[in-house]
């Protein structure tokens, strides 16, 4: 049985050329999975354009149902992208240096996953043509957006956050995109060349390198709490039954880093079984991911007792009946998946012969993904359903317009998400090289010298070592 | 004066360590260990105790651009703000403090950002040439040592390089 997260021996040459390998030749499935993402992606863009035609009625949403998917899927794209700032930034800090072979796809997620969401508000809106509105600029009429609005909030959160993790992304790979330079031809040398930024791995570059990650990791956090706060108050700031909530910020914020860590434990898999990268994504790593999940669920959980325990104990009458509603109304079904799967399911991270199982794991990961997106959904839907005006009380079901362009944001996130595999080194090589060298000139010793029993045995460091061999 | 810059490329970081330290304890005359940059695959974890701590502004920069954020969203949106009094506020605050600290919060973290990447992008000399001495060899698994030499330093630079077991020897003169 595995117990080590890397093996200390591999040699630092055959990293390069093991990452370097999985950004080449894709085989056909590849090919099949970019050509899926696609047929996904113009289902949306035909479903936007039949909504852009037409106007907002093909996709139910109306009063008082102005928000509905749109609004579920942008909370979840949102929530998403905290999985890049879970396992490089908060993991980074504290030094758990077994984020190191799949922090760089989670900083990639987080990125594409807010270039994700970023549509949603857009699409949204109806007229497209607008979306302008919200930015402050200096026109001639005077008219600034309401900065006291918490919509308004979120378009510079997100995008302070958009272009922070971008950067976060960036800076960190540039010590790898020079490995890629020093390989490459053709377009791909040109290419490399430009954003290597003429990275030559000397001490000046190094040292300051250092201090930039983890300033802008210490920078990432805050933002990162802050961004899903943000989202978070687009609800609680309103008066609505079910949103007026205190403890919505925190539950947004532990909901956000448990999908993140779910999407982590799918594409894991993924990657290590389609670019066998099983010495770097090993199952000790994947348990620890596992364990760190299976605690963010329980602190979510924790926090939707929390929110029905002050509902049910309390003197809002309507928000009460919101509650008994979702138990056994029409949205029960949704709202019960919900908790089996965000509640219930986690517990097989639990087990230790599960979490090293890959296919069993993969599955639970899906569906901590769905019990996630299914809360945001019940978050947003139920109260528009149950208000305070018992004339406006209906049910509200999704249109095909909406599911389409749902289900095409998958699609677009996933296309990212393989070009990014396949033009960009998914696992960071100089960082993985760092975890090598490091467990194997100081760990090692460490348990060496405790574990140094006789006094005949050679004494730890006395062989002779080379970094590349 | 022309002026000779060498470099060494080392299996490990122990020869390479050990030919630094022999520097520092002036192997070589008119060489010091403000000449060695050192070139490697990954930092080092006790570097600053071989080079000595040569510092970085980053962390300045980040203070400097988070303050500046700071202020310049607050004051950006309290100016914005004032042009709505041309306009009836129905007893509401015109500057208003919450949501004008949520802003300038997030100002603060977007200008600390791209004032800490500026930073870096100088201060580690990025965008720049690439040195002629530049080896893929140190992307891969090899450490450099490379100093900035007058001519009749370099024979004895060379042969302190022999002495650790120096796998190659570049040099490059620069006019």
């Amino acid at each position: 049985m595995q117990t080590k997260d890397i093996n200390e021996n591999i040699a630092w040459a055959k990293i390069n050329k093991d990452v370097l390998r999985s950004m080449e030749n894709p085989r056909a499935s590849y090919w099949v999975a970019i050509a899926a993402c696609i047929a996904m992606v113009s289902c949306a863009v035909l479903a936007e354009i039949y909504q852009y035609q037409v106007g907002m009625g093909p996709s139910n949403l109306n009063w008082p149902h102005m928000w509905d998917l749109y609004i579920a899927t942008f909370v979840f794209w949102i929530g998403m992208s905290h999985s890049g700032t879970l396992l490089s930034a908060i993991l980074h800090i504290i030094q758990a240096d077994w984020r190191k072979p799949i922090y760089r796809f989670a900083e990639a997620m987080t990125t594409f996953s807010l270039m994700t969401a970023g549509l949603f508000p857009i699409i949204h809106l109806g007229r497209v043509w607008n979306m302008y509105w919200v930015l402050p600029y200096v026109s001639d009429r005077g008219i600034w957006p309401n900065f006291r609005s918490p919509l308004v909030w979120d378009a510079f959160a997100i995008t302070t956050y958009l272009t922070s993790s971008a950067l976060f992304l960036f800076i960190g790979m540039i010590p790898d995109l020079a490995i890629c330079r020093d390989n490459a031809r053709g377009w791909r040398q040109k290419l490399y060349t430009v954003l290597s930024l003429g990275w030559q791995g000397d001490d000046r570059q190094w040292r300051n390198f250092r201090k930039i990650y983890l300033l802008m990791a210490c920078f990432l956090i805050p933002l990162a709490v802050s961004v899903h706060s943000i989202v978070s108050a687009d609800f609680a700031m309103s008066i609505m039954p079910g949103w007026h909530v205190t403890t919505f910020p925190p539950y947004f914020v532990a909901g956000a880093l448990y999908s993140g860590c779910a999407a982590i434990i799918t594409l894991f898999i993924i990657l290590r079984y389609f670019f066998r990268f099983d010495e770097y994504m090993t199952i000790p790593i994947l348990e620890k991911t596992c364990k760190l999940t299976f605690a963010i669920a329980m602190v979510w959980t924790y926090l939707n007792i929390i929110e029905f325990l002050s509902t049910w104990y309390g003197h809002d009458v309507v928000a009460k009946e919101l509650l008994l509603s979702k138990f056994d109304g029409p949205y029960a079904p949704f709202f019960w998946m919900m908790l089996f799967c965000g509640s219930v399911m986690p517990f097989a991270l639990a087990f230790e012969k599960l979490r090293r199982h890959l296919p069993t794991m993969f599955v639970v990961s899906l569906f901590l993904n769905l019990g996630m997106w299914l809360e945001r959904w019940m978050i947003v839907t139920p109260t528009l359903s149950l208000s305070y005006h018992p004339f406006a009380w209906d049910v509200m079901w999704p249109s095909m317009v909406q599911w389409a362009i749902v289900f095409g944001s998958f699609g677009w996130f996933g296309l990212l998400f393989l070009i990014f595999v396949k033009v960009f080194p998914s696992v960071s090589m100089y960082e993985v090289k760092e975890m090598v060298y490091h467990r194997r000139h100081f760990h090692a010793d460490d348990i060496a010298i405790e574990y140094h029993r006789r006094s005949n045995d050679p004494k730890p460091g006395s062989e002779p070592r080379t970094e590349g061999a | 004066m022309k002026r000779y810059y060498v470099m060494g490329l080392f299996s490990n970081f122990e020869e390479a360590f050990a030919t630094i330290a022999d520097i520092r304890m002036h192997e070589v005359p008119g060489v010091s260990v403000d000449d060695v940059t050192l070139k490697s695959p990954i930092e080092h974890p006790e570097i600053e105790e071989i080079l000595g701590d040569r510092g970085s502004p980053v962390p300045k920069c980040g203070l400097f651009g988070a303050i500046f954020g700071a202020t310049f969203g607050f004051l950006f949106l309290s100016a914005a703000q004032a042009t709505f009094l041309v306009q009836p506020q129905g007893g509401k605050a015109v500057i208003t403090l919450p949501a004008n600290i949520v802003l300038s919060y997030e100002m603060l973290i977007l200008f600390g950002v791209l004032s800490t990447v500026a930073g870096f992008v100088i201060s580690a000399r990025l965008m720049t040439k690439r040195h002629p001495l530049y080896s893929e060899k140190v992307s891969l698994d090899q450490i450099g040592v490379m100093l900035e030499l007058d001519e009749k330093n370099v024979n004895p630079v060379k042969d302190l390089f022999k002495k650790h077991k120096v796998l190659e020897i570049r040099e490059e003169v620069s006019k």
